[in-house]
C-alpha cells in the first residue's frame, strides 16, 4: 500500500481546479479520492480482498484500500473501499433538461392562478397501479404538505384531489373526465423490476388512444424519477427527490397559462 | 401495578382501557352477525380443502363461489360440506375437486340429518386441529431445547420475490443475528380475493404469500435456528381480502409473527370496515389458538399524519386492538402492539418525546410484546444519517423495553436491502443493546420534566378522543378520518360483497374449540 494514509510521497497531479477534468475530491484537489462498499460473493479471506482490490482497479481506482471486510454469511464477503479515481468529466459542457419554471410559493401561486387563468385549476393524483405507498402522492398533495412546503389541497386556487393508492389507470382516467381535470399527478415509488415504467408507459397509451393526452399536462414524481426520464416516457414533467408542491405548482400553473396563451 | 415512571396515573389508564372496550363491544356486537367469503373459505382449509382446479382456481374459492352463486351459503360451507361428506363418503378436499370439474352437484344432493352431517366433519375438524397444536408444540420444544434470541428480538425482512432468494437472504439473516425474518408480500396482494398456490419466484417489493411458500420459509428457518442454536420467528401477513385464510394457512404451517390488522386494511388498502373485521375477528381467533404473536399496524399511521401531532391516535388505536383482541380470546402476551419511531429529525427535543411515547406504551401494555417500528418517513437518502437516525430508535428500545424491533435500514427509501444493508442494521442495534442493557433499570425521569408531562398529555388526549369514539363508534370515527387523517365510508372499499349475514343455523365450530384455548402454554 503505497501512498497510504501517511504517505510522505509527492503527490503528483494539478491542484488547479479544471471544469472541463472535474474528479472527486477528498482532502485535496483532484485527487479524486472515493469511498465505496460492496459484497462480493465469495468467501472471506486474503484472495477476496485481492478480488476486491482487482475490481477496484477495473473500475479506475488507483492505489485500491480496502480498510474494513467481513464475512455476511457463508460466502459472501462485505467490503469498504478507498480509491482514487482516474477518471474525470467535463463539467463545463453538461447540459441536464429541468422542469422550467420560476419556483413560486403557495401565495404567489394562488395569485398567479386568479390573475392569468381566472379559475380554480384542477389537478387529481394518485399512486397508480400496484403501488401500495402514498409517501410520494401525500407529500405534494395532502393539506399539511412535507418538510414545511403546503401541499396542493391548501392552495386556494387549486382544487386538488388524491386518489391515494393502488389506482388503476382506468379508474384514474375516469376520475380526471368526470373532474375535467387540468393537471393529471402520477407518483410511483416502487420501482423493482421496472414496474414503474410500464406503468407510466401504460397510461400515456391509453390517455392517447382515447385522444386526451394533450387535454392534459400530465407529471409524474418519485424518488427514482428524472424530468429526463419522464420527457422520455411522453409525460409534461418529471419531479424526483427534493421537489415539493411549490415546485409542482409553479410548473404546472404557468404551463396551464401558456397552453391557454395568457 | 408496578410504579410508572412517568408518573402516570393507572386509574386514568383503566378508564382509558374501559372506553375501548366500549368501542370494541359495539363492533363485536355487529361482527358476531356476520361471516365472509374469506371466512367461509378458511373453514375450507381447516377441512383439508386445498388446491386448485384446471383454471388455477383455489378449491376454496371454488367451493365457496358456487355455493354463493347457489344462495347456499347463508349457513356457511360447513353444512353444506358435512352432508356431501355423508352422502358421498368422499372427503372434502375430494368434494371441493368434483365441484370444480362440475361433476358434482351440491345443490341437489338430498338432505341428511344436520348432526349427522356434522358428525362426519369431525375427524378433518380433529385432523387440523392437531396439527395446529401440533406446530404450537414443535415451536414450544425448540425454545425449550435450542432456546431464543433476547428481546427485543430482531426483525428483518426480506423481499425478492423469489421464495428460494428469500430463503438465501432470511438465513443470512439469521447467521447475522435477526430473531424474526418477515417475508414482505408482493404489492397488491391484499387485494386479492384468494391466496394463491404453490411455490412462487415473480413479486414486485415482495413474495406472495401461499402456504407452500410458508412451508419453503418454516423448513429453512428450522434448519438454519439449530445450526444458530436459535429459534428463528417467521412473520407473514394476514392482512387484507384474505385474512383469516392466510392466519389458519400460517398455522398449519407453524407461522409464528403475523401481521393482523383490520384498521390497517381499512386506512391504507381502502378495504371496506365491515368485512375486514368480521375477518379479523376469526384470524385473531386463529392466531390465538396457534400461539402466533399478531403485530398491529398503528405506526403506518405515521407515515400520513404527524407523528408529534398524533402520537395519541396511536396510543387509542392501540387501546382499541387490545380490546378487539382480547375479544377474539388473544393472549396479552401475543399482541405485538404497534408504533413507530417518526418524528421529523428537526424537532427540538424530538428524541425524549420519542422516549415518552415509548415508555408510555410500554407501561400501558405491560405484557404485549410490543411492535415498535424504525424511521421510515424520514429517512432521505443520506445513508450516514440515517444509520444515525437508527440508532437512535435503538436506543429508545432498549431503553424502553421494545418486543419486536423491526429493524431500520440506512438505505430505506433507496431500495430494498442488501446483505449488507442487513449485516449494518443488525450490528447497529446488537450493539446498543448490549452497550445500553440495564440503561432502563437504571434512570429516572424527573418528575414533571419534558418526558412525563409528554406521556400524560398523550394519555389524556387520547382518553378525550376515545370518549368521543364511544359515542360515535369505531365505524363513525373511520368515515371522519380520525386515524391517519383518512376517511373511509362505512359501504365503501373493496370486499364488502362477500359480506353475508349469518342464518339461523349458521356453523363454525371452530370458535368454540380455539377462543381462548390456546397462547403460549
Amino acid at each position: 500500500m503505497s501512498g497510504g494514509l501517511y504517505s510522505m510521497e509527492a503527490k503528483n497531479f494539478d491542484t488547479e481546479l479544471d471544469l472541463t477534468k472535474v474528479k472527486p475530491y477528498g482532502d485535496t484537489m483532484n485527487d479524486g479520492k472515493t469511498q465505496l462498499s460492496f459484497t462480493l460473493p465469495v468467501p472471506c479471506g486474503d484472495e477476496a480482498i485481492e478480488a476486491a482490490k482487482q475490481l477496484m482497479k477495473k473500475m479506475g481506482f488507483e492505489n485500491p484500500q480496502v480498510v474494513y471486510y467481513k464475512e455476511l454469511t457463508k460466502g459472501f464477503t462485505f467490503f469498504n473501499c478507498y480509491g482514487s479515481t482516474v477518471h474525470t468529466v467535463d463539467y463545463s459542457t453538461i447540459y441536464v433538461p429541468k422542469v422550467e419554471s420560476n419556483v413560486m410559493d403557495m401565495h404567489e401561486t394562488d395569485e398567479f392562478i386568479r390573475e392569468r387563468i381566472g379559475r380554480k385549476v384542477v389537478v387529481v393524483g394518485a399512486s397508480t397501479g400496484t403501488d401500495a405507498h402514498t409517501v410520494g402522492i401525500d407529500a405534494i398533495m395532502n393539506m399539511k404538505g412535507y418538510a414545511g412546503h403546503y401541499g396542493l389541497e391548501r392552495y386556494e386556487m387549486i382544487e386538488a384531489l388524491n386518489m391515494g393508492a393502488q389506482v388503476t389507470n382506468e379508474d384514474f382516467i375516469a376520475k380526471a373526465l368526470e373532474m375535467k381535470a387540468d393537471v393529471l399527478l402520477v407518483s410511483q415509488t416502487v420501482t423493482q423490476k421496472d414496474v414503474h415504467i410500464q406503468n407510466l408507459t401504460e397510461l400515456v397509451e391509453m390517455l392517447e388512444a382515447e385522444g386526451l393526452r394533450d387535454k392534459m399536462i400530465l407529471c409524474c414524481g418519485g424518488a427514482r424519477i428524472s424530468h429526463e426520464l419522464a420527457k422520455e416516457l411522453g409525460y409534461d414533467a418529471g419531479f424526483g427527490m427534493n421537489t415539493y408542491a411549490d415546485d409542482v405548482a409553479s410548473y404546472v400553473v404557468a404551463e396551464l397559462a401558456r397552453r391557454m396563451g395568457k | 401495578m408496578e410504579k410508572s415512571k412517568l408518573g402516570l396515573d393507572f386509574k386514568k389508564v383503566a378508564y382509558a382501557k374501559d372506553l375501548a372496550k366500549v368501542i370494541s363491544d359495539q363492533v363485536q356486537d355487529f361482527v358476531s352477525g356476520y361471516s365472509t367469503v374469506a371466512c367461509e373459505r378458511t373453514l375450507c382449509r381447516l377441512m383439508g380443502v386445498d388446491g386448485i382446479d384446471e383454471s388455477g382456481v383455489p378449491l376454496p374459492n371454488v367451493l365457496v363461489d358456487y355455493l354463493k352463486e347457489k344462495g347456499m351459503l347463508a349457513n356457511g360451507v360447513l353444512p353444506v360440506l358435512g352432508n356431501a361428506v355423508m352422502q358421498t363418503g368422499k372427503t372434502p378436499n375430494e368434494i371441493a375437486e368434483l365441484v370444480g370439474k362440475g361433476e358434482l352437484e351440491l345443490s341437489t344432493l338430498p338432505q341428511g340429518d344436520m348432526e349427522k352431517a356434522k358428525e362426519a366433519l369431525q375427524p378433518f375438524i380433529n385432523q387440523s386441529m392437531e396439527r395446529i397444536k401440533a406446530n404450537r408444540k414443535r415451536r414450544e420444544n425448540y425454545i425449550e431445547t435450542i432456546g431464543e434470541g433476547k428481546k427485543p428480538y430482531l426483525y428483518i425482512i426480506v423481499a425478492t420475490g423469489n421464495i428460494y432468494e428469500d430463503v438465501i437472504q432470511a438465513q443470512a439473516g439469521a447467521r447475522q443475528g435477526a430473531d424474526i425474518i418477515a417475508v414482505i408480500r408482493t404489492t397488491g396482494q391484499s387485494l386479492l380475493d384468494y391466496v394463491p398456490y404453490g411455490a412462487t419466484t415473480e413479486g414486485f417489493g415482495g413474495t406472495f404469500a401461499t402456504q407452500e411458500n410458508f412451508r419453503i420459509m418454516r423448513k429453512a428457518l428450522d434448519e438454519v435456528g439449530e445450526e444458530v442454536g436459535r429459534y428463528i420467528r417467521l412473520c407473514n401477513y394476514c392482512s387484507g381480502l384474505c385474512m383469516p385464510e392466510i392466519a389458519v394457512m400460517g398455522a398449519l404451517e407453524g407461522l409464528d409473527v403475523m401481521l393482523n390488522d383490520a384498521l390497517y386494511g381499512i386506512l391504507f388498502r381502502d378495504i371496506n370496515m365491515q368485512r375486514t373485521l368480521i375477518d379479523q375477528y376469526f384470524s385473531r381467533v386463529i392466531n390465538g389458538f396457534a400461539g402466533v404473536i399478531i403485530n398491529t399496524g398503528e405506526d403506518n399511521y405515521l407515515t400520513t399524519a404527524d407523528a408529534f401531532e398524533q402520537a395519541h391516535t396511536v396510543l387509542a388505536s392501540d387501546l382499541i386492538n387490545e380490546q378487539l383482541a382480547f375479544a377474539a380470546g388473544l393472549p396479552e402476551e401475543q399482541m405485538g402492539l404497534g408504533h413507530a419511531f417518526e418524528m421529523t429529525p428537526d424537532l427540538e427535543n424530538g428524541f425524549l418525546y420519542e422516549l415518552a411515547q415509548a415508555q408510555m406504551i410500554r407501561e400501558i401494555f405491560p405484557k404485549a410484546p410490543l411492535k415498535y417500528m424504525p424511521p421510515t418517513k424520514f429517512m432521505t437518502g443520506n445513508i450516514f444519517r440515517g444509520h444515525i437516525q437508527d440508532a437512535l430508535f435503538n436506543e429508545i428500545a432498549i431503553w424502553t423495553g421494545q418486543g419486536l424491533q423491526l429493524l431500520g435500514m440506512m438505505t430505506e427509501a433507496i431500495h430494498t436491502p442488501f446483505m449488507s444493508d442487513r449485516y449494518l442494521s443488525i450490528e447497529n442495534a446488537q450493539y446498543i443493546f448490549k452497550n445500553m442493557k440495564n440503561l432502563g433499570d437504571d434512570v429516572e425521569f424527573k418528575e414533571n420534566g419534558i418526558i412525563q408531562t409528554r406521556a400524560k398529555k398523550v394519555l389524556d388526549d387520547a382518553i378525550e378522543l376515545l370518549e368521543k369514539m364511544t359515542k360515535e363508534g369505531l365505524f363513525s370515527a373511520l368515515e371522519k378520518g380520525i386515524f391517519a387523517d383518512i376517511k373511509r365510508p362505512f359501504d365503501g372499499g373493496k370486499g364488502l360483497s362477500g359480506v353475508f349475514a349469518k342464518g339461523e343455523n349458521y356453523y363454525n365450530p371452530f370458535i368454540d374449540l380455539m377462543k381462548g384455548k390456546g397462547g403460549q402454554e
